[in-house]
């Protein structure tokens, strides 16, 4: 293999400042002893940290995010466990339209979504309800869910799995005890990836959040675009390190490049 | 209807009669019904739920655009393409569909012009390096994009550190934040991971003997990777625009951050609708509107690029 010149080298140095810059910045600024946002900060302080302690709109809607996200992902994993394994194992009519399904919501885009929710739950009647803001949010967690149990799944030794039953195990014993453990890492990193997309996502929620059931991101949103002060660094500092603790746990358990690439 | 048609009565072969904890696979044809009755109570409530919540919204908001709106009463029920005609029509809307586009476009580019050369160098690098790297270029994509838009505020507002840089040469401060110049930066950000990651696995596809070959038959390198290298992964960066521009024609965050309150997209104009003057069926026109002519482009952007890929590998 042939080694990356010099120029390529500085190519790559520039996309990844590019990258990182406006992550580090947000962390940098947070530690802000200063009124207003300025840079270079003159010392570190820790008081706009304090200051979400005293501003309950973060916290409520930190709070909700957390119970959705929580909500959302284990609904989600509830149902598609069964449905994809039944994709990864067997033949069945339907199969492709119901995997076809499952996956639409990562080609509809969230605008698309949330009016079309809007529209759904006003006419229903559940305008602001929380439990349909949680079904909202398994709807677009789902594909991200399915795919790591797909994957888990399609690459199983099937033999183990006979083997238990030749030796005489029940069908629910082999499925506990040899089918779930192993496809244990592709479940456990479905649900987190499911949690943090629940968690980050605002074009869906935006549309379809009440002030009563508001999530972090909305919140945030809100914030931004009405006054800018350094509590929104500090507020965003805490999201990125709650996904980068996410994201640590997620490469432990299933690889965080499978995850992101897929087929590795 | 739907239940119909995914249901259909014809048995197809099963490879296992039960869906948690397999039997043998005993491939039959002439399976009888009953057999699928485990798969499909296993299916049930994911196919109950996804039918019931991708169709029937959807549905309800393809018929919102036929709606009247009245300022006083809300969204009346009428069947005209007023929403239509009003879209279509209006300067502004037209102002807002073209520049949605040329920012997807132009993000789509520059996404090209940095994922695919990046993808490529990742790809030379070894171990430790490699995985860190592409951690790093990845790893974005699960912060959420409210605090990315923030942080390119942060470095583009007229005392930023972008400003800072130009004044350490004299020049500036110009004003970067509420541009388009802002947007396309930030979306840039967002999406590079969706370009990244086709080429990338198509670069892992690449044989890399072919490069040696074509090295060693005196090709120089930038031959090689023009007509080697490039053709191999031009699907990775067919499938990586056809998604960023996708997403960029319909982002939210980043142009309702970066973009104020003037500089609208199609996605902030249709949020103006629904929250702001709460003219749902215009909102949803506009919605609609932007997704048919999203799959347009796309598909003609498919076509086009398909044709000219097999005629250059033909």
């Amino acid at each position: 293999m042939r080694r990356n010149g010099p120029l390529a080298l500085a190519f790559h140095t520039l996309v990844i400042l590019f990258v990182l810059a406006p992550l580090a910045i947000v962390v940098l600024v947070a530690f802000t002893p200063d009124e207003t946002l300025t840079l270079p900060t003159h010392g570190l302080s820790l008081r706009w940290f304090r200051a979400i302690l005293n501003y309950p709109d973060f916290i409520g809607a930190f709070f909700n995010s957390v119970k959705l996200a929580f909500l959302a992902s284990t609904l989600s994993l509830t149902i598609a466990l069964p449905a994809g394994l039944a994709i990864a194992r067997a033949r069945f009519p339907g199969r492709n339209f119901l995997n076809a399904l499952m996956l639409s919501p990562l080609v509809i885009p969230g605008l698309v979504l949330g009016i079309a929710f809007l529209r759904f739950f006003a006419v229903i009647g559940a305008t602001g309800s929380f439990a349909w803001l949680v079904i909202a949010h398994v709807v677009i967690v789902t594909p991200f869910v399915l795919r790591l149990i797909l994957a888990a799944a399609s690459g199983l030794d099937r033999s183990v799995e006979h083997a238990a039953f030749s030796l005489g195990a029940s069908a629910w014993t082999t499925f506990r005890r040899i089918t779930l453990p192993m496809i244990l890492p592709g479940i456990t990193g479905g649900w987190l990836l499911a949690f943090i997309n629940s968690f980050d996502e605002l074009t869906m929620s935006i549309f379809v959040t009440s002030p009563q059931t508001v999530t972090l991101p909305v919140r945030m949103y809100m914030y931004a675009t009405e006054s800018i002060d350094p509590m929104m660094a500090s507020v965003s500092t805490l999201v990125i390190a709650i996904s980068a603790a996410a994201m640590l746990l997620l490469d432990r358990i299933y690889g965080l490049n499978r995850v992101l690439i897929g087929n590795h | 209807m739907t239940i119909a048609a995914s249901k259909p009565s014809q048995p197809t072969p099963v490879r296992t009669t039960s869906t948690v904890a397999a039997s043998p696979a005993s491939p039959s044809t002439g399976t009888p019904w009953r057999a699928y009755v485990p798969l499909w109570l296993a299916s049930a409530p994911a196919f109950m739920l996804f039918a019931t919540l991708v169709f029937v919204p959807l549905a309800m908001t393809l018929v919102l655009t036929f709606y009247r709106f009245d300022p006083s009463s809300g969204p009346i029920a009428a069947f005209q393409f007023g929403n239509y005609v009003e879209v279509v029509g209006s300067p502004y809307y037209q102002t807002i569909f073209a520049r949605t586009f040329a920012i997807a476009f132009v993000t789509t580019v520059a996404c090209v012009a940095i994922g695919a050369p990046e993808a490529y160098v990742l790809s030379r690098m070894r171990d430790p390096w490699r995985s860190l790297f592409l951690l790093a270029i990845l790893a974005p994509l699960l912060v959420s994009v409210v605090v990315r838009a923030f942080g390119w505020s942060m470095l583009l507002n007229t005392n930023g550190l972008v400003n800072q840089a130009f004044a350490l040469f004299g020049l500036g401060p110009f004003k970067l934040e509420y541009t388009s110049f802002a947007i396309v930066i930030a979306l840039v950000h967002v999406m590079l991971p969706f370009m990244v990651i086709p080429v990338w696995t198509a670069l892992q596809r690449l044989d890399p003997q072919t490069e040696q070959a074509a090295l060693s038959l005196m090709a120089t390198p930038w031959v090689t990777l023009y007509r080697i290298v490039l053709p191999q992964v031009m699907p990775g960066i067919l499938s990586g625009s056809l998604m960023v521009f996708g997403l960029s024609a319909s982002a939210f965050a980043i142009p309702g951050l970066l973009g104020g309150r003037r500089l609208k997209m199609a996605a902030t104009a249709v949020y103006d609708q629904f929250l702001g003057s709460l003219d749902w069926p215009l909102g949803a026109t506009i919605a609609l509107l932007l997704l048919a002519a999203n799959l347009a482009v796309m598909l003609t952007y498919y076509r086009v690029l398909e044709r000219r890929y097999a005629r250059s590998m033909g």
